[in-house]
């Protein structure tokens, strides 16, 4: 078994022999290594994207709008990845982003990932039919765990999920009753004797 | 009194941190603190008359064990080399997780001995090798088996029976990942584990040494005196391989230098010094002298450093017999005397010395001297560029005032050899491959990082920045390292002509905790570390003041 160490390395030095810069051969690295802990086949899907890499024309998208067109090209992941988690705290303003085709969009997944944690929000993306929710990058929850090459989504959603509870008040307010149960009854003894300040404080 | 922190200025410079010294915060020294209340125990030991084989030493403590796996091989005279492009050795070494199986021992048998050509899995915590000191190793053996103790003072030029050539870990070959035990309380200090590989690589020596002499002559053998074998330790050749990692760890780095500093600088504000802590400090520093009067090496540049280290390490024991030792902030006025009175390697001697009387105030930091770089590896790019033009003025502005096109400002590179994926350092002028070079020439890309930003329009943000200049992302990413990590970077340049690549080797070795650093290059040098240390049964009761109480 190849260490995440390992994994991340391979990756980032891969990256910068294809031509990436030092600096995102690195995070091409990082990612790598986050897609592998959570059980996603990225060092393979880098593989294969950093063989083509040189001989497709992949559209560098550099800012990233509402509507991201490819303009007849194909997004490349890492460009795309990269400059959403640079610009995201600009793109929050949308409630939803969207690309047409993306080549090996798993790689593009950990940047919307890491994305998620430094905005602070739940992020849901939605890449033809298989959905991912990133939670602050803690987890990954998906409907989505083949172990293979991933060659293009040809649509992708991504909205940002409020801060909500999954709960409602109905059901806060049960819990919160039973929780209290842990607690003693207070008495007029009690308040008296085993309470920190006194009863009248108007010194 | 408020003393305030050294500033990174001075401290960050490449001369300066090659004149560090081991000290109460060393991870060898921190490591013994922590697993001294562990069970140790020789748990296997299958050598044969000529000390071949396999050995399993353990610490054990509640329901967690660390073994130590051992074998030992028959090595030709001309097959032994120190050098990292090395294939075979005298003994290879892996601690693994727990204890060991038959299975487990045997895959590693496989597999250790091959080094980094081999693979081990996440059960396996470090890996390491390491050379005999061929002619003191003979001449114990010969001893022993004539039923004589070596001669202390042979021992204590070379101060080791074996040598390590690397120590891997962290994921390095298939070993487990730092994720998988770095909440474990017992490793909350960097390197811990490697210093167990060495610690109980030690032990090793002497059983092996004691078991040859013994077949070689069983009548008239005599074991190796516990004191004389306290006074020896490992020994470590290291070359360029350890140089990147301080420029890849800025955050490690950064708590480590820091962690000194907050104690020196406490120390400094110390008010009343009780006179027992004075006495603590002033034993450290008077027997320590005989350490470095036994630092061998054929180095001159060493040499003059040694010879001018003793005459003021002499010159501050001169001054403190005269002192009077009731004023306030009494080592801060010891400090400030040497700051002007001795030389940089004494200064820095004494930072160390200082600390040996106050475990109170080194304790509170052995804990805060790990880091988890992830945690600050996103850029926050949502900043604007004035800011990082501040953080850049503020923090490296001797770096940017570097003319790069100057030869001797830009005159190596670094790179990595294809053959053992090893460091090297290049005369970019003579030498083929700069177009390779790994991106360790940090001054002159935050030069260049500079130059961009002076001209970028200040309320943009840095991710605007970015999609234009792509390229210095690297050092965009360290720059905001900086400004929350102030110690976090070498303020020098690391690819200048004068550049002295062992400056950075002694460095991170000081905070290993290794003594008599001798240099056999500009590149590569040899140390000792554990000499004078406990025997693993000595550990429930030591003098933590062990380093001065060495053979000498």
């Amino acid at each position: 078994m190849r260490s995440l160490s390992e994994i991340d390395t391979i990756s980032k030095r891969a990256s910068r022999a294809k031509g990436f810069s030092w600096g995102t051969s690195e995070e091409i690295g990082k990612c790598i290594r986050l897609l592998e802990l959570f059980g996603l086949s990225g060092f393979k899907n880098l593989n294969k994207y950093l063989q083509v890499y040189n001989l497709n024309e992949f559209k560098l998208t550099k800012l990233i709008e509402k509507n991201n067109n490819s303009d007849g090209k194909i997004h490349c992941p890492i460009s795309s990845g990269i400059n959403f988690l640079d610009q995201i705290k600009n793109l929050e303003k949308h409630q939803s982003i969207e690309f047409n085709k993306m080549a090996y969009p798993l790689l593009f997944l950990p940047f919307l990932s890491r994305s998620s944690e430094a905005l602070g929000k739940k992020i849901f993306v939605k890449l033809d039919e298989k959905q991912f929710i990133f939670n602050f990058n803690q987890s990954i929850f998906s409907n989505y765990s083949k172990n293979e090459i991933w060659e293009s989504a040809n649509y992708i959603l991504i909205t940002f999920l409020p801060n909500d509870n999954t709960f409602d008040e109905k059901e806060w307010t049960e819990m919160t009753k039973l929780a209290n149960e842990t607690f003693v009854e207070e008495s007029e003894e009690l308040k008296e004797k085993s309470a920190g300040a006194g009863l009248i404080d108007n010194d | 009194m408020q003393v305030q922190l050294r500033s990174p200025k001075e401290i960050m410079k490449l001369s300066r941190l090659g004149c560090f010294h081991q000290s109460k915060l060393s991870f060898l020294r921190s490591f013994l603190e922590e697993f001294k209340d562990w069970k140790y125990s020789r748990d296997l030991f299958e050598l044969n008359k000529d000390g071949y084989g396999k050995a399993v030493y353990s610490f054990s403590k509640n329901n967690r064990t660390y073994s130590l796996v051992c074998f030992a091989n028959e090595l030709q005279d001309e097959e032994r080399s120190d050098r990292v492009i090395a294939t075979k050795w005298d003994a290879a070494f892996a601690l693994h997780d727990g204890v060991p199986t038959k299975k487990d021992i045997e895959r590693l048998y496989d597999n250790v001995p091959k080094q980094e050509v081999g693979r081990l899995s996440f059960k396996e915590l470090t890996l390491s090798r390491a050379n005999r000191s061929v002619r003191l190793f003979n001449e114990v053996v010969n001893s022993l088996s004539n039923g004589k103790q070596p001669d202390k003072k042979i021992l204590s030029k070379v101060g080791y029976l074996y040598r390590t050539t690397a120590v891997y870990g962290s994921g390095k070959f298939g070993l487990a990942d730092r994720f998988r035990i770095k909440n474990r309380p017992e490793l909350k200090g960097p390197f811990r584990l490697e210093m167990m590989l060495v610690y109980l690589v030690r032990q090793f020596t002497f059983d092996q040494i004691n078991h040859i002499a013994q077949h070689k002559n069983p009548k008239q053998f005599v074991k190796l005196d516990d004191e004389i074998a306290k006074g020896l330790g490992i020994g470590n050749s290291t070359g360029l391989g350890m140089a990147p990692f301080i420029v890849n760890h800025p955050t490690l780095l950064n708590n480590w230098v820091q962690s000194r500093e907050n104690i020196l600088k406490k120390i400094r504000e110390i008010e009343t010094v009780e006179d027992s802590k004075f006495k603590i400090f002033y034993n450290c520093l008077v027997k320590s002298i005989s350490n470095v009067e036994n630092w061998n090496t054929d180095s001159e540049f060493q040499k003059n450093k040694i010879k001018e280290l003793l005459n003021d390490i002499n010159k501050t024991i001169n001054f403190l017999d005269t002192l009077d030792k009731s004023q306030s902030n009494l080592f801060n006025i010891i400090y400030k005397w040497a700051e002007t009175e001795v030389c940089e390697e004494c200064l820095e001697y004494l930072v160390s010395m200082f600390m040996e009387p106050f475990d109170d105030i080194v304790n509170q930091f052995k804990h805060e001297m790990s880091s988890d770089e992830d945690k600050y590896f996103t850029i926050p790019s949502h900043r604007k560029v004035i800011e990082l033009r501040d953080i850049l003025e503020n923090h490296y502005s001797e770096l940017i005032k570097l003319d790069f096109n100057k030869k001797e400002n830009n005159y190596n590179f670094w790179f990595i050899s294809k053959n053992k994926e090893e460091p090297r350092l290049g005369n970019r002028f003579e030498v083929d491959g700069s177009e390779l070079e790994q991106p360790l020439a940090i001054a002159r890309d935050i030069k260049k990082l500079y130059e961009r930003v002076i001209v970028f329009k200040n309320s943009k943000t840095i991710a605007e920045f970015l999609i234009e200049n792509d390229d210095l992302r690297h050092v965009v990413r360290r720059a905001f390292i900086i400004e929350k990590f102030p110690y976090s970077e070498i303020l020098d340049n690391t690819i200048g002509e004068k550049l002295m690549p062992i400056d950075m080797l002694r460095f991170k070795l000081s905070f290993f905790g290794a003594i008599k650093f001798d240099p056999r290059s500009d590149k590569w040098l040899r140390i000792c570390m554990f000499q004078g240390a406990p025997l693993p049964n000595q550990l429930k009761n030591f003098d933590d003041k062990w380093v001065y109480h060495s053979l000498n």
